[in-house]
């Protein structure tokens, strides 16, 4: 499976913000997306996750599902954590796991968690039951991360995976994103910090002239 | 396909109900609205028989724009409707099951409410039936063109005086055959039946327009 962008441009409030982007992400290796702020880096992954128009360029899956868009192959992590501060951790997570429709692409042996497991898994299944509101930044950082856990799709979008979380759960976040590549999964990840994976190559973004 | 319809109106319920959800908001903004109107019209009991049914269908048309528009905005500000877009389901399902489950949180109470407060307004046994049947099968029309609005103003702050000023030009036609449907169960000679259908079709007519008008405009709202 590969995910191909070719010669993408985004225009945002009438600027063009990036032009003639292009990147090419096979199965089991990670891309990490670099540039100064405001160049583009989280426009470029929400037009990959389908959320921001593209205003030039293809972006196509290869070796995916045809019936479906690109997108729908894609986990986006984004900065927001798509909780709702009244539900349990619990149902939070279950919600995300029976609505999301996951799509193939994984070597069989990475079955999608339970969301026991997958809360076990980032450490909050002591506080299964407590209302999201309760959580504090880093723990709903983590119980976000966890919804990619529990539905499979081969592709995962990251928009500063590390952000808010403490040195043992970056760990964490390491450990889950080498077992996501070495399954065959594709990770797209805009980050500052440099990603401590192996197979990884960089793309450094610019701004549009 | 059912498997996450279930889950989205279990979701929604359960915010409804809990702790900020504002289910409630609706009936107690109904009950004040049908309880002021007395005060302001006065003790002609005869009078308020006669406006009773449009009282209780403007108030209810009040109550539904009350809370119709955080329909979607409380998704889209913590980043849930970005997963829902992408989430492989159809939006145009997702717009109707939430309506539908909104429907249940908000519209369904102001239902079961009206008999209570019709007894406010001096209305009559036959005529509270018939408020009460044309609310059951007007309100989701309501919820449903409201949809459309909330849609339209879900990126902006403060769209609810705008999703309101959008919206109720587009219930006026339910609210007319809802309240004609009403009265003409209590002034004899007018057949009830008439515009009880044209109310139905327009509820049924709202649950594919809505959706489809909704669904279009999330699907532009992200940038």
């Amino acid at each position: 499976m590969q995910l191909v962008a070719e010669n993408l441009a985004c225009d945002r409030g009438g600027r063009r913000v990036f032009a003639g982007v292009s990147l090419k992400v096979a199965s089991g290796t990670a891309l990490a997306v670099t540039g100064a702020n405001g160049v583009g880096k989280s426009s470029l992954l929400r037009q990959l996750a389908g959320l921001v128009p593209v205003a030039e360029g293809v972006i196509r899956l290869e070796g995916g599902d045809d019936e479906r868009p690109p997108f729908e192959h894609c986990h986006y992590f984004g900065h927001q954590d798509a909780l709702k501060p009244s539900l349990s951790v619990a149902e939070n997570l279950a919600f995300w796991q029976a609505f999301t429709a996951s799509a193939p692409g994984l070597k069989a042996g990475a079955p999608a968690r339970g969301v026991d497991e997958a809360l076990e898994f980032i450490g909050l299944a002591h506080a299964a039951t407590l209302p999201a509101a309760y959580l504090s930044a880093g723990q709903r950082r983590r119980l976000s991360l966890a919804r990619l856990l529990v539905v499979e799709r081969p592709v995962w979008l990251l928009d500063e995976p590390a952000a808010a979380l403490d040195a043992s759960s970056e760990g964490r976040l390491c450990e889950l994103m080498s077992a996501h590549l070495e399954a065959g999964g594709l990770i797209l990840a805009a980050t500052h910090q440099p990603l401590r994976l192996a197979n990884t190559a960089t793309l450094h973004l610019q701004a549009a002239q | 396909m059912t498997g996450w319809a279930q889950a989205l109106i279990l979701r929604e319920l359960r915010l409804a109900v809990r702790v900020g959800g504002g289910a409630l908001i609706g009936v107690l903004f109904f009950l004040a609205v049908v309880t002021v109107i007395p005060f302001g019209v006065g003790p002609d009991l005869n009078l308020l028989a006669l406006i009773g049914p449009a009282i209780l269908w403007i108030g209810a048309l009040l109550a539904t724009l009350l809370g119709l528009d955080r329909l979607f905005q409380a998704d889209r500000d913590d980043g849930s409707l970005d997963l829902m877009l992408m989430s492989g389901r159809s939006v145009e399902l997702i717009v109707l099951v939430k309506c539908l489950a909104h429907w249940v949180g908000t519209g369904l109470p102001l239902v079961v409410a009206a008999p209570v407060l019709a007894i406010f307004l001096n209305l009559d046994a036959l005529a509270i039936g018939a408020v009460t049947l044309t609310l059951l099968a007007g309100t989701p029309a309501l919820t449903l063109i409201g949809a459309i609005g909330a849609a339209l103003t879900v990126s902006l702050r403060r769209g609810g005086l705008l999703l309101a000023v959008l919206v109720v030009p587009l219930t006026i036609p339910v609210l007319i055959f809802g309240v004609s449907a009403a009265s003409a169960a209590i002034t004899q000679p007018m057949p009830f039946l008439t515009p009880f259908l044209i109310l139905c079709a327009l509820t049924l007519l709202s649950s594919v327009i809505g959706p489809l008008a909704a669904a279009a405009a999330l699907r532009h709202s992200g940038d």
